[in-house]
């Protein structure tokens, strides 16, 4: 099982994603934005950190690294990609998940913790969730307020697209659209987070609620591996 | 083939917070400015396109606008003609 992090120029949290992956009993492997393949990576991430120092726009110029073709072909044949924050904001602008982020309406850089209710735990990002457990995961961003327009958000939450809202009691960070923290694409294989599940891997390091999110993917691959042999 | 610049004007959609525009805003007060209200902050793009004609150029710089310069989720954009500029010569001179 082995997970893929994407190395973009300008990303940071990609070893620490890699360490994470790894605690989640994946062999994590990183790839260099330039290349035009996965590695035979069963799972895809794209890190946090400021991919093109977030020139233009947020995510926007990552959008068009050699690998993100097959990214897109990884998401197209079911398999599955996470974006965490600048990782999302890519996944967004190549419009593999849907939404914006836009800057934060509190006009300030967040870097916090946050508290965020696990929507359903039927999805391959979430099913190793407990049962109404709340994730304490910390956030790190500038741009993360989620926005898409009502009519839209209403057809998002109707299909079970929204993962993750923050909640009480710190509360919705950033102004973003229903409290909407992460989403997953219409195939439910593509998943975006704002907050960073790999900087909450070890208790030592306030919180390893983010491993509950990673081998939620782990196992999930595991799973979905063995069903194929049985088949 | 001539160069033609064009200028790509980007703006936060109306009725969308644009927290930039809100942060200049609260902060005239500090420069005993006052009466000003409505600040979006946008953004400006200027670029010059090789083509074989304006039309064709134009039509580059439409697809940047709304493929690259601005997210149509969240922003609006205009393009415009900049000046016309002829194309640097294959030869040097002087």
């Amino acid at each position: 099982m082995r997970v893929g992090v994407v190395v973009f120029p300008g990303s940071n949290c990609d070893r620490d994603t890699l360490h994470a992956a790894t605690l989640a009993g994946a062999e994590a492997l990183p790839l260099w934005h330039e290349r035009p393949d996965l590695d035979g990576a069963d799972v895809v991430v794209l890190p946090g950190g400021f991919a093109y120092g977030d020139y233009l726009r947020a995510g926007v110029l990552a959008r068009f690294s050699p690998i993100m073709a097959a990214v897109r072909e990884h998401a197209s044949a079911g398999g599955l990609v996470l974006g965490i924050c600048n990782g999302f904001q890519v996944l967004a602008e190549a419009g593999l998940v849907p939404g914006a982020l836009r800057r934060n309406a509190t006009l300030r850089f967040e870097h916090r913790w946050v508290r965020l209710t696990v929507e359903r735990t039927d999805s391959p990002f979430t099913r190793a969730i407990p049962p109404d457990h709340r994730l304490r995961l910390p956030i790190a961003h500038g741009e993360g307020s989620y926005y898409l327009p009502h009519d839209e958000l209403d057809v998002l939450e109707a299909r079970g697209g929204v993962l993750f809202r923050y909640a009480a009691p710190e509360g919705n960070p950033n102004g973003s659209a229903r409290d909407i923290a992460g989403v997953v694409d219409v195939g439910g294989r593509v998943c975006g987070l704002m907050p960073h599940p790999e900087r909450a891997s070890e208790a030592l390091l306030g919180s390893d609620d983010g491993m509950l999110v990673l081998r939620s993917i782990v196992e999930s691959v595991a799973i979905a591996g063995r069903a194929a042999v049985v088949a | 083939v001539s160069g033609h610049r064009f200028v790509v004007s980007i703006m936060p959609k109306p009725g969308i917070l644009d927290p930039q525009g809100r942060a200049v805003e609260q902060s005239l007060p500090h420069l005993d400015v006052r009466g000003v209200s409505d600040v979006r902050v946008g953004r400006r793009v200027e670029l010059t396109i090789e083509a074989t004609d304006i039309v064709a150029a134009r039509a580059v710089v439409e697809r940047l606008a709304a493929d690259v310069f601005a997210n149509p989720i969240i922003e609006t954009w205009d393009v415009a003609p900049a000046s016309i500029v002829a194309a640097s010569p294959s030869v040097a001179v002087g």
